[in-house]
């Protein structure tokens, strides 16, 4: 296994720069998610990692390795794709000691790497059968344990859990997660499912227009967002974010929308509009009259709670709650923002204000 | 962690030459179809367009000189070039059209699964495996009406008062080449077609089906729209082969009777061959180049917009 | 499910194309095996009453037929393995780089399939008598072969097209090189492709006529094409040896037909006759 140093890469088709500038590292043994949406640059930034796209500056080492000009076969990691690019005329074993036999590894050594990987994935019943014979779940399977025979210095995903329906992907999230725990291998994965970053990353890097935006743990990107984006692409339902103002007041600054007072903010922070973002799950309701008054718009029941999307001043607003109130379109509700569980960015740069 | 000796390296030395090898790669594969194409068709079309400029007819050893346009005022005085101008449009249009409604029903009925498809596939499309000539020969002889069935085939459909060779009618003539083209063109049509409608996701057909559409609703609006980039590059493809394609006509009639059937490309044949004046018969050849760059540049830009709607 | 109606009227139209199709191929059949002396008097009967294979006898022993078709499977063989590898090289090239200048050599390919082929004639005879290469089978395979290649090129694009750019790049990151990749992965799913054009630069060269006269005057370098007007211009026509080695002809370009035609659909389903 490999740590993956990434500097200052710039990478453009033609005169359109896909990647502008990206400084990361990928400690050893780390599962690392590049997310974000599509055309942020992340796949791009996978290939270039992976050989298949030749960077335009910056540089990237592999295990202090500098592998700018290497071609993919020299750089040693396996990559899982998207449609998983099985290769349709070989059976399953010759699918995955392809890596073995061009590198022409003795025939008991790939027999047991075989046989550790079958029985890992639960491939052993498969193993002669073309891929066309495969479902979607075991073709990925397959394309797995492809990957994980060689032991490379590092595995790629490409948006591995994509084709597959909802059911068996959250299975998919959870086995690769534990293969990751067993082998400790260093792991990119590109997905722009942010709950597949947040449920399977170390360190999330969230990717915008060819810009990193931010690094960081899960909770840290979602209690911390460095700034709009980031805010708003990484949580289900996403974070609300309403036109406020910061204002001075008898009992300090606080942040209003319209004419309701949301929060208390710090003293040193700078009067005039802001966006207030509200994670929906953290906003409690009251009974009309305390706190900022506003009005039930639409109710959404989902089994483990309720999405509730209200009218504040004419500003739309979901609120999460797990507890099952008898509130109807229509009602007039109160809600409170505990201190510390909002965030304030600066409207023209959506910049994360510091308090 | 097979590869820690390796770690410790600088960049490597030829790093410059991986990116030039990356970047000349597809010149070298593309390499040997240009460098054929490039020494024995566009070299020899270059020498052939000069030949239009010159007075070259073979075995004439007092020719070869350069003449200029000479020879293009010619054709424009020519009356058999302006009847073969015009022959070759009747022959090419009809041929295509038939070729291309011919060749449509015949994918449209194997785009379905039926029993027997791949046997009836295999035996409709055998035609063109065959010489052109040689079915030029093999129709001549079967509109003979001494030795051959369709003049009878023909009276007895009441499209002829008595059994008479086609071939020797001025007015239905060029019937006879037709039908040899068609005969052997169809299966081209047939199958790029039937592969443009197999590549028709099958769930729109069910979707529109659900909607209500109708067959002949459903054709028009999915497979038509789909079709069309196929049908726009096969059509013009065809026309082109089939513009220049002289050897049913040269096979079938020489043109006759009285210059009935003579088209373009028959009559640059004759020019050449005949009378071995090849200097004339390349500025008619420049002339057909011409003419077909600007039907094929026409077609292209309708292509372009069709595409362009989708 | 359509209603048995629509089937008749399916099954009735089929039936038309195929008697269309084979009618003539039965009719040179007929033709071929009818004796000289019922030739013209049984002309425009379905079956002769009495039937002989002399003619195929009178080909195969006493004419220069074999030798003509020897030439034609040498050449149209040798221009069908040429072609293709040429085209899908370069058919590969076109599927999966972007590189400067392929839109005109795009251009330059169709304008190859614009002319009238008779213009070329005399150059390329200038081109090819210094080097040797008239009267030969060799010039007639390097010739076919660059006639080919234009259309191969597109076919195998199409082929290359429906192959998915992953498996390459798998294979490479698999530890294969550009080539390995193409060689040990491509390669083996291009076959139905590489068949299809084998047959069908196979089945053009086979028939080619005009090159064949012009190029090649002497017997030993003739191809059968060239062999089958020379029973023509004879003066005793004999329609009968002429429709035998017609059939003769025939059979080798009519079975490699049969089987690769269902490849040609295939593969052209994937992709760029459209693009």
């Amino acid at each position: 296994m490999a740590s993956i140093d990434i500097a200052a890469v710039r990478k453009s088709y033609g005169a359109t720069p896909v990647l502008r500038g990206i400084d990361l590292t990928i400690a050893n043994g780390e599962f690392v998610v590049l997310v974000g949406p599509s055309g942020c640059g992340k796949s791009t930034l996978l290939r270039l990692i992976a050989g298949l796209e030749l960077i335009d500056k910056g540089e990237i080492r592999i295990g202090g390795r500098r592998v700018n000009d290497l071609p993919p076969k020299d750089r040693d990691l396996a990559m899982v794709f998207q449609s998983y690019a099985l290769y349709p005329h070989m059976s399953v074993r010759d699918n995955m000691s392809y890596a073995l036999r061009l590198r022409k590894t003795p025939k008991e050594k790939i027999a047991a790497a075989l046989k550790g990987a079958s029985a890992k994935l639960g491939l052993d019943a498969l193993i002669e059968r073309k891929p066309r014979a495969l479902s979607g779940g075991q073709r990925q399977r397959v394309a797995m344990g492809r990957a994980i025979v060689r032991d490379p210095q590092a595995f790629l995903f490409d948006e591995p859990l994509s084709n597959l329906d909802a059911r068996l992907r959250e299975q998919m999230r959870f086995e690769i997660k534990k293969l990751h725990r067993d082998l400790g291998a260093t792991s990119v994965y590109v997905t722009h499912d942010q709950i597949e970053a947040m449920t399977m990353a170390d360190r999330i890097v969230a990717m915008n227009e060819g810009v990193i935006q931010q690094v960081g743990s899960p909770s840290d990107l979602y209690d911390n967002p460095a700034n709009l984006f980031v805010a708003g692409f990484i949580g289900s339902p996403a974070m609300n974010f309403l036109q406020a103002r910061t204002v001075a007041g008898p009992g300090g600054m606080s942040v209003t929308v319209g004419q309701a007072e949301i929060a208390k903010v710090p003293p040193a922070t700078p009067t005039g509009p802001v966006v207030l973002g509200l994670r929906p799950e953290r906003i409690t309701l009251t009974a009309p009259g305390q706190g900022a008054q506003a009005a039930v718009d639409l109710v959404e029941p989902t089994g483990l709670g309720m999405i509730v999307h209200l009218d504040l001043d004419g500003q739309q607003l979901k609120t999460f709650t797990t507890e099952r109130l008898p509130l109807k379109a229509g009602e007039r509700v109160g809600l409170m923002v505990p201190p510390g569980s909002f965030c304030l960015f600066a409207p023209g740069t959506g910049e994360r204000l510091a308090g | 962690m097979t590869t820690l000796d390796l770690s410790a390296s600088p960049a490597p030395p030829h790093a410059l030459l991986r990116r030039i090898v990356l970047k000349a790669e597809p010149y070298l594969y593309c390499f040997p179809a240009l460098f054929l194409i490039a020494a024995i068709m566009l070299v020899p079309l270059i020498v052939g367009l000069s030949y239009a400029f010159r007075d070259l007819v073979l075995l004439d050893p007092a020719s070869g000189d350069y003449i200029g346009l000479t020879h293009f005022g010619e054709i424009w005085a020519d009356a058999n070039f302006w009847n073969a101008l015009q022959n070759t449009a009747i022959w090419t249009i009809v041929c295509v059209a038939l070729q291309f409604g011919l060749g449509l029903t015949l994918a449209l009925l194997l785009n379905q699964p039926f029993r027997g498809r791949g046997l009836i596939q295999a035996l409709v499309f055998l035609p063109w495996a065959v010489p052109s000539f040689l079915s030029g020969l093999n129709w001549a002889w079967m509109f003979n009406p001494v030795i051959g069935p369709l003049p009878y085939v023909f009276q007895a459909l009441g499209l002829m008062q008595t059994p008479d060779n086609i071939l020797s009618s001025p007015d239905h003539a060029i019937w006879g080449p037709i039908i040899a083209m068609v005969w052997w063109g169809i299966p081209f049509f047939a199958i790029t077609l039937l592969a443009a409608l197999q590549s028709i996701p099958k769930d729109i057909y069910e979707a529109a089906a659900i909607d209500g559409a109708g067959a002949v609703e459903r054709f028009r609006s999915i497979t038509l729209p789909f079709l069309a980039p196929t049908m726009a590059i096969t059509v013009l493809l065809r026309t082109v082969w089939i513009a220049n394609s002289a050897d049913l006509i040269v096979v079938m009639t020489h043109g006759g009777p009285a210059d009935s059937t003579q088209i373009l490309a028959s009559y640059i044949f004759t020019q050449a061959f005949q009378r071995l004046d090849f200097g004339y018969a390349s500025a008619l050849a420049a002339v057909m180049l011409v003419l077909l760059l600007a039907y094929a540049m026409a077609l292209v830009a309708v292509r372009q917009t069709l595409l362009a709607r989708h | 499910m359509r209603n048995p109606g629509y089937w008749i009227f399916h099954y009735g139209l089929l039936a038309l194309f195929v008697v269309f199709a084979l009618f003539p191929l039965f009719w040179l059949f007929k033709v071929s095996i009818t004796p000289n002396d019922l030739l013209y008097s049984e002309g425009v009967r379905i079956w002769p009453s009495r039937m002989s294979f002399d003619h195929y006898g009178a080909v195969l022993r006493h004419s220069d037929f074999p030798l003509f078709f020897r030439n034609s499977v040498i050449v149209s063989t040798l221009t069908a393995f040429f072609s293709t590898i040429f085209a899908a090289a370069g058919g590969y090239a076109f599927s999966r780089f972007t590189f400067g200048g392929k839109l005109w050599i795009v251009g330059l390919l169709l304008v190859t399939q614009m002319f009238p082929l008779v213009m070329i004639v005399a150059p390329i005879f200038r081109l090819l008598a210094p080097l040797g290469l008239t009267n030969s089978l060799t010039g007639l395979v390097i010739v076919y072969t660059a006639f080919n290649v234009p259309f191969a090129v597109f076919l195998m694009q199409s082929f290359f097209d429906g192959i998915p750019k992953e498996l390459e790049e798998a294979a490479m990151m698999d530890g294969a090189s550009r080539f390995q990749a193409l060689l040990q992965i491509i390669f083996p799913l291009t076959l139905p492709g590489i068949a299809a054009t084998l047959g069908f630069v196979f089945t053009a060269a086979w028939s080619e006529l005009l090159f064949a006269l012009m190029l090649n005057s002497s017997t030993a370098a003739s191809t059968f094409p060239v062999g089958l007007l020379a029973f023509v211009s004879k003066f005793s026509v004999d329609f009968g040896q002429m429709m035998a080695a017609g059939v003769l002809a025939l059979i080798p370009v009519c079975v490699f037909f049969f089987f690769i035609q269902r490849y040609l659909v295939q593969g052209l389903t994937a992709g760029a006759v459209k693009g």
